[in-house]
């Protein structure tokens, strides 16, 4: 990244190298004790790190061990840094990069499903088509009267925002996200 | 040995089951049934400081002279906040401190009772780890681990948070055991083929060098040994951080002086032109870099590192190697001994001689002056009457810091105390006295700016209280040096207060405190002063009365590279008002 620059005249007329930054899902396997989610929170935050999605659950009961999955952007070595300092909290047993883990096995992504709960409400042809579209989207009803539905949808991030798009003018009033959660695919965990 | 006990007893007895002899702190109502114990009790020597932040420094600066843990123990509410400074300052530099902090009882915790704050909430982003403790059957454990997590890996600080109701309880001791932490471990030896590979690059290398920092003070004896052992067999020149100073002799022959913004000439350029670089426990700071984008351009880079989140941070390297610096460097010694590598002397002559026509540059000269004292001036002289004695110097930040590292010659490590990554002004006095506990006999002196000393001076109180003998060494030029140098580089000189125009008379101040005060301001009556000083057994404050406007030179100014240093001679106004850009003036 150096070689370029070696000729320019000063450090103010230098052409910026930037690197792309690129969209990473991480899993991490962190004790299920108080405080461990503003650990992680608070490294994003003071690093100036990007958090697109965050899930947390425990997974373990028995072990007490939470699953966070991390959707964030960064260049390739911020997303380095990013697991090594969530790899440095000392409650964190491991960091997955599944993204990473993806490309290694020839896939394009890990498997990543969001589900959203999204209350339309309108009556006459408005209606109708919200329906219709529930259908296509393979959305279910899951509460109804007259005036509303509540659809609940779950897919990859890319079909929920579609759906919500689709959704605003046949009289959206408020959606509930779970974030991203994700595996590898194979038989194998991380 | 397992033992019913209260909450407070348990405090003590892992303390002195971890080996710890002691404790600075300050009491309040969150804590005292802990100090009620301390008081029963003779094998832990507790020092009351004067200020929390004292007590923090003190520890760090015991540590970091011992290379054990340094205690800490204060109350809730302003007794945590007060520490927050001296565990970021131990957080930054890898200083493994355990702090011990009261809290208000349980039942009261999230009702804005007196003296509460969230003390692990605060505490989180400037500790390795932090604990808030809600069950006396968790306290043993808790107290063990966290002196494991404090000293292992890349040393930091750590809070224990406890609840005054937790320190009533009674449950049942457990002394500490040698289980694995089931999430943390940290990793010590290096993958052997990356280090092979490093041996072999240093082997072939015509332009070697070796860029150490803390991180081999931190790894301990073994590891400086070992460091003095591959700089010689490899024949490279070696220059070190801030932090690093001591790890390598600085009358070594290969020594090339310290690096980075007020480094030496020949170890800047030696770092800009070498072709491998061998990074051993230093993290690429700013300060180290400048420039990052011209930054060594034409090195194969190395990284050795403890921490795996230090590597490819700032600086993209070719091979790192995780682990702890004694553990790495002995197998690279190892290697380069059954490799069959020699010292190549004739391959290296041209490095050599080429950093010879830097040296010659003399990039630390300064103008020598018959009536005053150049402050420069002053360090030699301190140096020159310390030599052959058992010397700890401690500093607070600024010029004076700079031209302590640049003029005092450290043969061994763990003998300099100062705060690198935070820049904490205010370190110097407590760290000295934390360094004065361990060692008795030994020499502690803080160097110090007029204008850092006043930001924790209370504690030669302390000082006086325990017998410590601190001495207080002030290059007294009535500025904040540091600022002022910046005003003058990026801000058309206004000097915009960085001047100190009432400070207090020092000599009438220590014996305020019940101390020794020295006052001097002719370079003839320097080294008759400096002896009263040093023979005085009693904390002494030295006002050295320096020239006014003396500036630290070498400089890489904000925004540069390695290889456009400013250097004393050419620094003149019109140099210096030119030496930092538009953009640079953003930087820090």
């Amino acid at each position: 990244m150096n070689a370029q620059n070696l000729n320019a005249p000063s450090a103010y007329f230098m052409a910026e190298v930037v690197e792309p930054v690129e969209s990473h899902t991480l899993s991490v396997l962190v004790d299920n004790e108080p405080g461990v989610l503003a650990r992680v929170i608070g490294l994003f935050s003071g690093r100036g790190y990007n958090i697109d999605s965050l899930t947390v659950s425990e997974t373990e009961h028995e072990k007490h061990l939470s699953r966070i999955t991390i959707v964030t952007t960064g260049t390739p070595m911020v997303i380095e840094q990013i697991h090594h300092q969530l790899e440095r909290l000392v409650p964190v047993h491991r960091v997955t990069n599944l993204t990473v883990e993806a490309r290694r096995r020839n896939f394009e992504k890990p498997l990543e499903r969001e589900l959203a709960l999204i209350k339309v409400a309108g009556i006459g042809e408005k209606r109708l088509e919200a329906l219709r579209l529930a259908d296509a989207f393979r959305a279910t009803v899951i509460d109804a009267t007259a005036e509303h539905f509540v659809f609940e949808i779950t897919g990859r991030t890319n079909k929920v925002e579609q759906f919500i798009a689709i959704l605003k003018p046949l009289g959206l009033v408020e959606v509930s996200r779970s974030g991203v959660a994700a595996l590898q695919r194979g038989p194998e965990g991380i | 040995m397992k033992r019913e006990m209260t909450g407070a007893e348990m405090v003590l007895q892992a303390l002195k089951d971890q080996g710890v002899k002691h404790v600075f702190g300050y009491p309040g109502g969150a804590v005292l049934p802990i100090y009620d114990e301390i008081i029963q009790q003779d094998d832990i020597e507790h020092v009351l400081v004067r200020h929390e932040q004292g007590a923090g420094h003190a520890a760090e600066g015991y540590a970091r002279s011992t290379g054990k843990p340094g205690v800490v123990l204060v109350t809730s509410g302003p007794g945590a906040t007060n520490m927050v400074t001296a565990l970021t300052d131990a957080l930054l530099d890898s200083i493994p401190l355990v702090c011990i902090t009261g809290q208000v009882p349980t039942h009261l915790i999230g009702s804005d009772a007196f003296q509460e704050c969230d003390t692990v909430g605060i505490t989180r982003p400037c500790t390795k780890h932090n604990w808030l403790v809600k069950r006396i059957e968790d306290l043993p454990r808790i107290l063990h681990e966290a002196f494991y997590v404090a000293t292992t890996g890349r040393p930091g600080p750590v809070v224990i948070d406890v609840p005054k109701d937790i320190q009533f309880a009674t449950g049942i001791y457990e002394p500490p055991t040698n289980i694995a932490h089931k999430s943390y471990r940290p990793k010590v030896k290096g993958d052997i083929e990356a280090i092979r590979h490093a041996v072999e690059l240093l082997a072939r290398a015509k332009k070697p060098i070796l860029y150490t920092g803390g991180g081999v003070v931190n790894s301990g004896p073994a590891a400086t040994q070992l460091l003095r052992e591959l700089v010689q067999l490899t024949g490279a020149p070696i220059t070190s951080t801030l932090m690093g100073l001591g790890a390598y002799p600085a009358s070594g022959k290969q020594w090339l002086g310290m690096l980075g913004m007020h480094g030496t000439y020949e170890a800047n350029m030696a770092m800009h032109d070498c072709d491998v670089m061998i990074c051993i426990g230093a993290r690429f700071d700013d300060r180290i870099t400048g420039r990052l984008d011209a930054f060594s351009p034409k090195s194969f880079k190395v990284h050795i590192d403890i921490d795996p989140s230090s590597i490819n941070k700032t600086v993209k390297v070719d091979i790192p190697i995780i682990g702890d610096v004694a553990h790495v460097l002995e197998d690279m010694v190892r290697l380069w001994r059954t490799g069959g590598h020699k010292l190549d002397a004739a391959g290296l002559k041209g490095w050599w001689e080429q950093i010879d026509r830097w040296r010659v540059r003399n990039s630390l000269a300064y103008r020598p002056s018959d009536d005053i004292i150049m402050p420069q001036y002053a360090i030699q002289r301190l140096y020159e009457a310390t030599k052959g004695r058992k010397t700890f110097v401690s500093t607070e930040v600024g010029q004076h810091q700079m031209w302590a590292a640049q003029f005092f010659g450290f043969e061994a490590p763990n003998r300099w105390l100062t705060s690198g990554g935070l820049g904490t002004m205010g370190y110097g006095l407590p760290a000295a006295i934390g360094a004065q506990v361990a060692h008795p006999d030994a020499l502690c002196i803080d160097i110090a700016g007029d204008a850092s000393i006043l930001m924790n001076i209370q504690e030669m109180s302390t000082a006086v209280q325990f017998g410590l003998p601190v001495k207080v060494f002030i290059l007294n030029n009535q500025y904040m040096g540091m600022v002022r140098q910046w005003q003058q580089l990026l801000h058309g000189n206004r000097l915009s207060h960085s001047y100190m125009d009432s400070l207090p008379d020092f000599v009438k101040l220590a014996e305020a405190f019940g101390g020794h005060g020295i006052i001097v301001d002719k370079p003839g009556d320097l080294d008759g002063a400096i002896q009263e000083m040093i023979e005085t057994p009693k904390p002494v404050i030295f006002d050295c009365r320096v020239a006014n406007l003396a500036n630290c030179f070498p400089m890489i100014p904000s925004g540069k590279a390695h290889n456009e240093m400013l250097l004393p001679d050419e620094a003149n106004d019109e140099a210096v008002a030119k030496a930092i850009g538009a953009a640079g003036k953003a930087l820090v």
